[in-house]
This record gives structure tokens, C-alpha cells and sequence, in this order.
């Protein structure tokens, strides 16, 4: 009953000020709502970046020439020569944990078609790529081994340098174009995989016998990268070892000595990525949480004020026989009508921007719950304390003394 | 004899100000018997509003004691205090004091919402009855900015009295009438008195306190005069022998 009454009380204050009411909501509002928002932004690169690493195959390996530096963005090997075949030749014999392995050489160059230019990266390679990459045919087929040990002029394109050099919509497949002026024999079309997260094109690619691509194209005997599989996931830790034990005694090296190749499991990768991407999670918690902060203290502020600027109206009610208890609760049922109702128009105004971001940005993302429960519980903490905080000194007044407040 | 409802004894209040003391009462002391109609007189600052307010358990006085049915307010608690205030005591403000916003019904209302003996029923339909007895059925939901001084006033006393208190403490309640209104008014406490409702009323004007059976004199915080008025006019009789208002 006597809740009730105190219930209707706070209602008829909260309908009888709109305007204080609906800013103290707008604090809480966007507080919650940029929280969300801001974490969804960070979780979702997280995830696109983890999905599109594991569609490229979770258990690859790659060997790179040169010493590790930990980069993620790192170039194909540059100018260090000290991976070769010979090293690909040993660890495909040696290595038990590997189902499959190719050595990797790449340059740019043009892509001609009669009329037809368009510049693109070309991947020398021996069949066990499709496999190692989780790449499939739209049309034609992959390279043979032959193929590879007679450096035969063939090649499969993706579907960027299709659109590109055969924009009239001809079926590419034994069709001839050149590439910096070789010739090749288009005899395959990659399955398209668009963008990857970092926005590399992984259509626009050009795949040659790597024999090919050294002799004819690159002129270079030593290899760019080394890429394999292990045989499953759980091998690739071992699978790392393993090869980096082959690579360290086919090039001599001693105890003391770094190792002058780097091998990495895409696990590794995965994490790299992670944390960087955990960085980025971490910037947009700071800014969320500096949003947070303000719109508290936007709350705090109202609600100090509201309580203040109605001292004269708790002194009055205590006059006529209102208790401290009833006037504490009279203003935390304010509180937390405002602040509940706040909140909850947040968290639908946070995922509303959260669809729109996706929809119309195309950013990828992805709403934590705990974002929400971490900010609803913050506004809403803020503003039933601050309006309980006054509320609870003025009631603690005489009634007289809360009357003759100014 | 009746008994003694309200008792003070060597009464003070002093406000600190920094430095500075202000002593509002300086030792008063006084008794009211059930059903009495006192008036409290005084000129400007002589401590009527600090002892009214001390009576209607809104202040704690510096010193001295205070009774009310022989209950000693200095013992009881906060909540208790608020429990008398909300049932016992009816308190007209020198400056209304209405709640912004809200219909004169809701203002009168207000006491009941702190007794959880009273329905909602029931605080709507005493709250009716409160405002009919001041006249302003027909303004019962206009808020006090919609409202004239003397009838937020008649607001207030309607508030006073939904609780059926046993006192009423009134503080200049017909300060801001003129003498037709102030006389409605005076013949709305008579007839309370009647009903044996003790009245406390403070006011600058002699002849309202030619209305009342006593009248204690206030002057720099003490007594001078306490006297019986053997002579009592009846407020009604005096307005009708008010000249008409001419419409
Ligand atoms: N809260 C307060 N703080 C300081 N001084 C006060 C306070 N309340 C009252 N006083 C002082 O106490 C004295 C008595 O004040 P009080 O309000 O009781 O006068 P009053 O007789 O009601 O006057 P009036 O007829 O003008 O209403 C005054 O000098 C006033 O300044
Ligand atoms: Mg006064």
C-alpha cells in the first residue's frame, strides 16, 4: 500500500518534469548505446579476422626466408635467398607431419590479353597449393607434376583477372595470354573467395608451375616462401618443430645461431591477429568508456540538481508526515524508473546502430552481451546512487530546514 | 476542566549564524487545554513563525521542554515525530507551501499518501471533502499557478485538515486575504473549534484575534502577555454585517 502510493508518487514526479527526465535518459542513452556499438565494432573484426584465417586453411605452415620479426604485415621474403629448393627437396622427404608441401615464388607484372592489361601477382607453385590453400576450380584443372618438371606454359587465373582481361564474357579456359610478355595457356579458373579481412583481392591472382615463374618470368633459383600442411590441426605445433629441426641441419647451423628462416602455423597467425585486433577491441573500450563516464556524469549532474532544486518539495512532504525512508525511496524509485527505462532504450538504440554499421558501413560485426550487461549496469548504478546520494541528505534535514532551502 | 493538550516550558531557540547568535524564543513558557482557540501576536520577527514551527514538530527547540498529551517530543524518534505531524497536527504555512504542478485535489491529498491506514478511496473522498469545506470544489483541479493567494491559501487549509489532525497550527493563514475572505476563513476555524479541534493561530491583526479565546503576546522572543478574551465574536455574525461587495 504504502509502496504503491510512493510509486504513484514518483510516477507523477517523473511525468511532471519531461524535459529533466528526458535528459537524464539521454545521458544514460548514449552512454549504453556507443558502449555497445563500440564493442561490436571490436568483437566483430575479431571474429571476421579468426573466420577468414581459418578458411585459408588452419593448418598450414609457411617458411619464410629470413630471420623471425614477428610482423604480421610482413613481404614475401624480399631480397633474402636463403630458401631453396634444395631445403623444400629435404623437408618434403624428411618431414612425417606434412600431408602436403610447395615451394612458392611471386612477382607482379602484367596480364595481356590482345587489348586487354591488367596488373596482377603471379604465384609459382606445384599442384599441392589447391590443396594446401583450400582453393577449387570454377572450370578447367590444375597443373600436373609433369607439367611442373617441364616448366610448361600454363596457367589458372582468378576471377578479377578474368573479369579484366576477358571482359566480353569469353570462357577464359584455353584461351592464350601473356603475362610481361610470356605466353601462357589459360587451362583453369579459380574458385572466387573475394576480399580477406586485410581488403587483399584473392581473386586477383595468376598460378603458374613455380619451375615456370623462376626461369622464364623471375629469373631467380632461390624460393620466396615454402607453404604446407600438416596433417591435421593438432600436428601443426609439431609439424613447426619438425621442420624447423630439417631447415636448421640442411643449413648448418650451429647451437648458437638463430635460425635464418621463420616458420610459422597459421595458429600463430591466428593469435597475432588477435591480438592485434585485441588492441584495436582495447582503443574502442577506452573510447566507450570515456562515453560511459561522461554520459555518468551527465547523470550525476541531473540528478544532484533535480534532487537539490526540490529540497523545498522534501521538506514539505516531510512536513506533512512523510518519513526519511519514504522520501529515499520515493527518490530511488525515480531513479531507477529513469535509469532502467534509460538503459533499455540504449541497449535498442546500441544494436540499432550496431545493424546499421553492418548494413550500410559493411563493417563487420558482432554484439557481446556482456557489452551490454557491463554498460546497462554502469548507467543504471550511476543513476540510482546519484539520485539516492542528495536525496538520502536531504531527507536526513529537518523538515524546516529543507522548507527554507533556496 | 479539559486537559492539557500542549505544554511548553522556558522554551529557546537560537540560531548560529558564524559568529552570531540569533535568539528567536528566549524562554517561553505556556500550557493550551483541549478545544482552546489561541491566537499568537507579535510583531515582525518576534519569534511567532520560530515557536509555531517548534510546536508542529518541524524544528527541535535549543532548550526547554515540549508535550504534547504529556508525551515528551524530545524523546521520540524522527519517524515517530513524522507519524504526529502526519496524524495529529494540521500546519497552515506563513507562505502556503503547495506543491508546484499539482491539482489543489492532489495537494490536499498529499498527507494521506504517508498513512497506510487510509485507502485511496477514502484520501480521494476526504480530500473532496476538505476542499468543499474551504469553497473551491470548482478549482479542485486547478495547480496553485492557476490559483489566487487567498485560494491557494483555502488550499492549504484544506490539506491541514484531510487528516483530521487535533490540532491545527496556522501561520498568518489569512495574512494575504482581505477582510471578506480572511472572515470566511476565521468562520471555517470557529466551526472546527467547534467540533473541538485545538487552534493555534498566529496573526499581526487584533481583530482576528478577536475571534479566538486567548491570545498570547510575543515580543523579542518572550512573553508579555498571555490574557483570556471574554468577548468572543462569531466570524460569521461580523461578515454578515460586512458591507455587500457590489458586483
Ligand atoms: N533559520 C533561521 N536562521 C536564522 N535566523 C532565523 C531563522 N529563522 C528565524 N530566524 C530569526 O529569528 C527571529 C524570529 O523569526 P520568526 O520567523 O519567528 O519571526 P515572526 O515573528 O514569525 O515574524 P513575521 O511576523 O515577520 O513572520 C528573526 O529575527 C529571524 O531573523
Ligand atoms: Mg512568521
Amino acid at each position: 500500500m504504502r509502496l504503491l502510493n510512493l510509486l504513484k508518487i514518483a510516477f507523477k514526479a517523473i511525468v511532471l518534469n519531461k524535459m529533466r527526465t528526458l535528459l537524464t535518459m539521454l545521458g544514460i542513452i548514449i552512454g549504453v548505446a556507443s558502449v555497445i556499438a563500440m564493442l561490436a565494432i571490436g568483437e566483430g573484426s575479431k571474429e571476421s579476422i579468426r573466420t577468414t584465417i581459418s578458411a585459408m586453411g588452419s593448418n598450414m605452415i609457411t617458411i619464410r626466408p629470413g630471420a623471425d620479426d614477428r610482423g604480421p604485415a610482413r613481404g614475401s621474403g624480399g631480397d633474402v635467398q636463403t630458401l631453396t629448393l634444395d631445403d623444400y627437396e629435404v623437408i618434403k622427404e624428411k618431414a612425417t607431419t606434412l600431408s602436403y608441401i610447395t615451394p612458392i615464388v611471386n612477382g607482379g607484372g602484367q596480364v595481356i590479353n590482345g587489348s586487354n592489361n591488367w596488373p596482377s601477382t603471379i604465384y609459382g607453385v606445384n599442384p599441392d597449393y589447391l590443396n594446401i590453400k583450400v582453393v577449387d576450380l570454377q572450370s578447367g584443372s590444375m597443373f600436373t607434376d609433369a607439367e611442373v618438371k617441364s616448366a610448361s606454359k600454363v596457367a589458372l587465373i582468378g576471377q578479377t583477372v578474368v573479369d579484366n582481361v576477358f571482359p566480353d564474357g569469353q570462357e577464359p579456359v584455353g584461351q592464350m595470354i601473356r603475362f610481361d610478355n610470356i605466353p601462357f595457356k589459360v587451362i583453369g579458373v579459380l574458385e572466387e573467395k573475394g576480399e580477406n579481412t586485410f581488403g587483399q583481392d584473392q581473386d586477383d591472382v595468376v598460378i603458374a608451375p613455380y619451375t615456370t615463374v623462376q626461369k622464364r618470368i623471375l629469373a631467380i633459383d632461390y624460393l620466396n616462401q615454402v607453404m604446407a600442411s600438416a596433417i591435421s590441426e593438432d600436428d601443426a605445433p609439431e609439424a613447426v618443430t619438425q621442420v624447423t629441426e630439417i631447415l636448421r641441419s640442411q643449413h648448418k647451423l650451429l647451437d648458437s645461431e638463430d635460425d635464418d628462416f621463420t616458420v610459422r602455423s597459421m595458429e600463430e597467425l591466428i593469435s597475432t591477429f588477435s591480438s592485434t585486433s585485441e588492441m584495436l577491441t582495447i582503443l574502442l573500450v577506452a573510447v566507450a568508456s570515456i562515453s560511459l563516464l561522461i554520459g555518468g556524469i551527465g547523470i550525476m549532474n541531473i540528478m544532484y540538481v533535480s534532487v537539490k532544486e526540490r529540497t523545498k518539495e522534501i521538506g514539505l512532504r516531510m512536513a506533512v508526515g512523510a518519513k526519511g525512508a519514504d522520501i529515499l525511496m520515493q527518490f530511488l524509485i525515480e531513479a531507477i524508473l529513469i535509469s532502467i527505462t534509460g538503459g533499455l532504450l540504449g541497449v535498442l538504440l546500441g544494436l540499432g546502430a550496431t545493424v546499421f554499421i553492418e548494413k550500410f558501413l559493411n563493417w563487420p560485426t558482432s554484439v557481446a552481451l556482456y557489452s551490454i550487461i557491463i554498460s546497462f549496469a554502469v548507467c543504471a548504478v550511476t543513476g540510482i546512487f546519484f539520485g539516492w546520494y542528495p536525496a538520502r541528505k536531504a531527507s536526513a534535514l529537518d523538515p524546516i530546514t529543507a522548507l527554507r532551502y533556496e | 476542566m479539559s486537559k492539557e493538550i500542549i505544554k511548553i516550558e522556558d522554551l529557546k531557540r537560537e540560531f548560529t549564524m558564524g559568529a552570531e547568535t540569533v535568539r528567536a524564543l528566549r524562554g517561553v513558557s505556556f500550557t493550551i487545554n483541549e478545544g482552546e482557540f489561541v491566537t499568537i501576536m507579535g510583531s515582525s520577527g518576534s519569534g511567532k513563525s520560530t515557536l509555531l514551527n517548534i510546536l508542529g514538530c518541524l524544528d527541535q527547540p535549543t532548550s526547554g521542554n515540549y508535550e504534547i498529551d504529556g508525551v515528551k517530543m524530545k524523546d521520540l524518534s524522527k519517524n515517530q515525530l513524522a507519524t504526529i505531524r502526519n496524524e495529529k497536527i494540521g500546519f497552515i504555512f506563513q507562505s502556503y507551501n503547495l506543491l508546484a504542478r499539482t491539482s489543489a485535489l492532489e495537494n490536499v491529498e498529499l498527507p494521506l499518501f504517508y498513512n497506510s491506514k487510509v485507502s485511496s478511496e477514502e484520501r480521494k473522498d476526504r480530500a473532496t471533502k476538505a476542499i468543499e469545506m474551504v469553497g473551491l470544489s470548482d478549482r479542485k483541479d486547478h495547480t496553485p499557478s492557476q490559483l489566487s493567494g487567498g485560494q491557494q491559501q483555502r488550499v492549504a487549509i484544506a490539506r491541514s485538515l484531510v487528516n483530521n489532525p487535533v490540532m491545527i497550527l496556522a501561520d498568518e493563514a489569512t495574512g494575504n486575504l482581505d477582510t471578506r475572505t480572511a472572515y470566511e476563513i476565521m468562520s471555517i476555524f470557529q466551526e472546527l473549534n467547534k467540533q473541538g479541534i485545538t487552534i493555534v493561530f498566529v496573526t499581526h491583526e487584533p481583530d482576528i484575534a478577536l475571534f479566538s479565546n486567548r491570545t498570547i503576546v510575543l515580543k523579542d522572543g518572550n512573553i508579555i502577555k498571555d490574557y483570556q478574551n471574554h468577548n468572543i465574536q462569531s466570524a460569521t455574525e461580523e461578515l454578515a454585517k460586512l458591507p455587500k461587495q457590489d458586483d
